[in-house]
Parts: C-alpha cells; sequence; structure tokens
C-alpha cells in the first residue's frame, strides 16, 4: 500500500477527546457526520484544509485517553490515509488495526506542516518529498499484519470464525 | 525466571507460559460494554457473522455514559443495546444502575486472577481486585462477546514501590495523580503498573480502585495490586465465589521499578487540560471556581462521598458554585442515604444527579459555559472534555473537591479537617 499527501501535523498526546469529542461521539453512528468534527478543538477548520488521501502527523502518546473506535473511524472517514507518529497509545493503535485504519511509527521529527510525503507500507519507507530525505517505518507486529491483511478484525472473524495467528 | 502478576494471569488463561513481547490469544473471564461503545460493536457483531454471545453469564452492556438520554441520537442506540441484549438474552444494567466500572466488581463475577476486557479505557480499575482488566475498541469488544478470547501482546511490567504514611488530608487520588505527574502520560504506555508497598496495603480496598483506575492515565494496559483481606472482605458483599490470589514472583523480571515515600505528599491537582500537568494544591489555591462534581468511577464510591460530605457537614456550598454529585452505582446511592451522606450533601446545597457518568464526558448533567472553571473528581481534564472546549478542569481528590465547593475557590482540604 502506498500513499501520497500532505502533512497535518500535531503536537505530542493527541487524546481522543480532541480527535473526536464525546459531545458528538455519543449521538450518531453516522461516521461521514463525526468525520466533519474530526480534530476540531485542536484546528477548528481542519476538516476544510484537509485533502483526500492526506496525513495526520502527531508527536508521541498519539491516540491516548477513552477506548472510542469513533476516533480512528471519524479520522478514516475524513478520507485521511495514514496516521504518523512518534508513538501511539495502545487502544487507539489496536482499533485503527482492527478498522483498517494505518497507523506509522516513525520519527515524525523530520516531516513539517505542509511537506509532501509518500508513505509505502510495503517497502516500509517515508519519502519526504519536500525536505528529500527518506524516514524508515518500525514494523508492525505479525498479528497486525495479519489483521491488516484480512482486511480488518471483522474479516478476520468471518474468514476464520475467531481469531487465527498461525 | 520468576513471573509478574500479570505475566501469571495471561499464562493461566492461554494454556501457556506467558512471557513479557509474546502474542497471546487469551480465554477471557468477562466481557463488557457501556453505551459510548456498544452500539458500534453491535455493528461489529454482524459484521462478522456473529449469532450468540459465548457466555450469556459473562457479558454485560451498561448505559452509564449519558443516562438517562439527553436526545433523541443517544436514545436511538441505547434502544439499539436494549434490543441487542434482550436478543441475545444477556443482562443489561440501564439507566440509574451506576457506573460500569462500579458496577462490574459489584456483580462478584471479577475478582483476584481474573482477566477482564471491557469497550471503556478505564477498564483498567479492576486491577485492585488483583484481575487484569483492560480497554479495548468496539471491534475488539464484538471479537470477544463472540469467540469468549482476546489476543493480548503480554505487557513488560512497570512497579511502583510506594513507601510511607499518607499525611491527613491527603488520600490515594492524590497519590496517582502525583505518580502520573512524575512518569507522564505515556510513562507506562503498553506496560503493566504493579502498584506495591506499605502505602498502597494501608489503602481500603475503595481507595485502591481510584489508583487502578487512574493506570490508563500514565498510558497503562493494566493497574494492577496484590490482594489481601481487605480485597477478600470487599468481595465478600457481593459473592460468594472463592477466588485465588495472584502474587509476583521474587524474581520476577520487570521493566522499571521507582519508588517513592508518600509521607510527606500534599494534596495534589491536576491543571488545564492534561492529565499529567500535575502540582500541589497550594500551587494554585485561590483560583475561583463556578462547579464541583463530585463522582465519576474515579471516586464516586462511598467512601468518597463520605470523604465530602464530612467537609460539607452542616456547612453552605458557596453561592457562586454548582456542585453535582453522581453516585458511582444505585448501591452506593442507597448507602449513601442510610448513612445521611445524601441528606448532609443536598443540605448544603448539592445536586445530586443518576447515577451513571454524569458530567464528566460532556453530553450532559452540567456542561460549563465559556470561561468557566471546574474542579472534579473525574480522571480526565483535556479541552473540551465536559463538553466545552472553552472551559477549564481541574482534577483532585473528593476531599479537595468539597473544600473547594465550600469557599468557591481551589482550597487545601486540611484547612477543614
Amino acid at each position: 500500500m502506498q500513499f501520497n499527501g500532505k502533512a497535518h501535523k500535531f503536537g505530542n498526546d493527541v487524546n481522543t477527546d480532541y480527535i473526536i469529542s464525546g459531545k458528538y461521539k455519543f449521538k450518531t453512528l453516522d461516521m461521514k457526520e463525526l468525520a466533519k468534527h474530526v480534530m476540531e478543538d485542536l484546528d477548528p477548520d481542519f476538516y476544510e484544509k484537509v485533502s483526500s488521501g492526506d496525513f495526520i502527523v502527531g508527536g508521541s502518546n498519539f491516540g491516548c485517553g477513552s477506548s472510542r473506535e469513533q476516533a480512528p473511524l471519524a479520522i478514516k472517514y475524513a478520507d485521511v490515509s495514514a496516521v504518523l507518529a512518534k508513538s501511539f497509545a495502545r487502544i487507539f493503535y489496536r482499533n485503527a488495526i482492527n478498522t483498517g485504519l494505518p497507523v506509522v511509527e516513525c520519527d515524525t521529527d523530520q516531516i513539517d506542516q505542509g511537506d509532501e510525503i509518500t508513505v509505502n507500507l510495503a517497502t516500509g519507507v517515508i519519502n519526504n518529498k519536500t525536505k528529500g530525505t527518506v524516514i524508515p517505518i518500525k514494523p508492525l507486529p505479525s498479528v497486525m499484519i495479519k489483521i491488516l491483511n484480512d482486511g480488518g478484525l471483522a474479516a478476520h472473524f468471518r474468514k476464520y470464525g475467531g481469531f487465527n495467528f498461525d | 525466571m520468576g513471573q509478574t502478576i500479570i505475566e501469571k494471569i495471561l499464562s493461566s488463561h492461554c494454556g501457556q507460559t506467558a512471557r513479557a513481547n509474546e502474542i497471546v490469544v487469551a480465554r477471557v473471564d468477562y466481557v463488557m460494554g457501556q453505551d459510548g461503545t456498544a452500539p458500534l460493536a453491535i455493528n461489529a457483531f454482524k459484521e462478522m457473522d456473529g449469532k450468540e454471545v459465548f457466555d450469556r453469564e459473562k457479558v454485560a452492556f451498561v448505559i452509564d455514559h449519558s443516562a438517562p438520554s439527553p436526545n433523541e441520537g443517544v436514545s436511538a442506540l441505547h434502544k439499539l443495546m436494549r434490543e441487542f441484549t434482550k436478543e441475545k438474552m444477556f443482562r443489561l444494567y440501564d439507566i440509574g444502575d451506576g457506573v460500569c466500572h462500579q458496577l462490574i466488581p459489584e456483580s462478584g463475577e471479577v475478582g483476584p486472577g481474573s482477566l477482564v476486557i471491557g469497550a471503556d479505557s478505564h477498564t483498567c480499575t479492576y486491577g485492585a481486585l488483583n484481575a487484569f482488566s483492560t480497554g479495548v475498541g468496539s471491534t475488539d469488544l464484538a471479537g470477544g462477546l463472540i469467540s469468549g478470547q482476546m489476543w493480548f501482546k503480554v505487557p513488560e511490567t512497570f512497579k511502583f514501590v510506594c513507601h510511607g504514611t499518607l499525611p491527613p488530608g491527603v488520600f490515594s487520588k492524590d497519590l496517582i495523580l502525583y505518580l502520573i505527574g512524575d512518569v507522564t502520560a505515556d510513562g507506562a504506555t503498553y506496560m503493566a503498573a504493579e502498584y506495591v508497598g506499605e502505602a498502597i496495603t494501608a489503602l481500603s480496598q475503595e481507595a485502591r480502585f481510584t489508583i487502578a483506575n487512574m493506570a490508563i492515565e500514565m498510558g497503562a494496559k493494566a493497574g494492577l495490586m496484590e490482594a489481601d483481606e481487605k480485597t477478600f472482605n470487599w468481595l465478600r458483599r457481593f459473592t460468594k465465589r472463592e477466588f485465588n490470589p495472584v502474587v509476583a514472583d521474587r524474581d520476577a523480571l520487570y521493566a522499571k521499578v521507582r519508588e517513592y515515600d508518600v509521607s510527606k505528599l500534599e494534596p495534589q491537582v491536576a491543571k488545564p487540560h492534561k492529565v499529567d500537568n500535575v502540582a500541589p494544591v497550594s500551587d494554585v489555591a485561590g483560583k475561583p471556581i463556578q462547579q464541583a462534581l463530585l463522582g465519576t468511577c474515579t471516586n464516586g464510591r462511598l467512601e468518597d462521598l463520605r470523604i465530602a460530605a464530612g467537609i460539607i457537614a452542616n456547612r453552605k456550598i458557596h453561592r457562586e458554585v454548582r456542585m453535582i454529585v453522581a453516585p458511582a452505582s444505585r448501591q452506593v446511592f442507597l448507602d449513601a442515604m442510610a448513612e445521611g451522606i445524601i441528606q448532609t450533601l443536598v443540605e448544603s446545597g448539592a445536586a445530586i444527579v443518576t447515577p451513571g457518568c454524569g458530567p464528566c464526558v460532556g453530553t450532559h448533567n452540567g456542561v460549563p459555559s465559556d470561561g468557566e472553571t471546574v474542579i472534579s473528581t473525574a480522571n480526565r481534564n483535556f479541552k473540551g472534555r465536559m463538553g466545552n472546549s472553552n472551559a477549564e478542569i481541574f482534577l483532585a481528590s473528593p476531599a479537595t473537591v468539597a473544600a473547594s465547593a465550600l469557599t468557591g475557590k481551589i482550597t487545601d482540604p486540611r484547612e477543614f479537617m
């Protein structure tokens, strides 16, 4: 999988309340509606600014806070192709893989706001086209690669009727 | 080589000796979802071709986050949960029953050695009962409902050794805030926390829940403690079931160990807008507040209400402060009534809301206005958490919240003790 787009840079500890506020997420399962409010408390115009295929780029501990799966889903439905961060909070990380949103651990200090980048999950590298640099991706655990390749956890369950990592 | 508590619990649930960093598929003893996460899990359950839940006695949904429903959107999601639990014939805790993290321990289904997943990040609370319980999302929840299993990366363990005795007026909430401030919001990410030492064993069982509850605020997957007589006495009220306590081996391998002396600890607060932005209450004393919240899965238990009522008794809540009290469960509410605590709080000017999450997640029951400051016993103070991103939230112990509600400004509770 290869994605091209622009980087939208955020800081450390971007929590799930900032990704999608509780005041919206409890009301509806319409993810397209929720996507309009994604990152709203950090950048009220984010949904207007982001183009299809762009990246959210965070610092450390991205997705900390609640277990809401609406957080990766709202990002996915805003047509963001992947989230890049130095590290992720574990529940967000699981939820993203389970719902098919690529999450990439890498050194995001090498990416600035607005940089044009290409993320290649197969080769495990990011090309920062604006800076002309190459950034390595930390590989996913094998279990997560299997779930992603199956098309998410729901598809994995449809295929095997349960967890199957043999 | 010995094992940590979490390695032992995972070993007993996966049929092999589990070591840190291995991936295991483990049997789960209990599976829980709440009204913010269960509706999506119902969708995922169908998408997975789920037919029935793996064991009707070992699963529950809880309507606590927006209970009773504040609008028609939420009502539709609650209805979906009611219909699903009826069709699949498993337990639904409905409005007024309380917060999931009080109800699951009160169910008697969870105790030392149990393995629990809950679609709520504060599921780590039951670590205070010597159980491995952890938060998952909706799709994992659906997988757990169908299979009775979950995959885990066996976490490394971060041991917090707490020596000494907490001074009067300083509580378990102050201790956990201090620890989070010290290691930061991602200080224990991907790890299990083990809280040990005489300062932990001296705490009541209810006070221990507060510490385990906030393990997630340092990024931890679990917040574990050893079980003792206090644990078993607490459980005996709710179940006759026998549990075998799980202790770490002496030669268990820890990724990190940090030692603390709590004897000189002061009451602490987490300042806006991060839980690890911690300072002694003296740093912010005098800051005017407009709302005070006593409750939530962190500090809505009987002991918390009793401590607050002890400070508030025969006094009046400051006229410019709204004090909101949300008992953690119907049982806590009943016990607090029987003890006269509710009478005391209401006479002093507090408003009682339905047992549940109350205004903690910003859906109802007391959304602050622009520019207002809230002091709360909850576990998160993120911008917008209580429904308004132009308000500030300080986190503190029930004693500090009660003292501040009386004076109308952030106040060291020791002034009233």
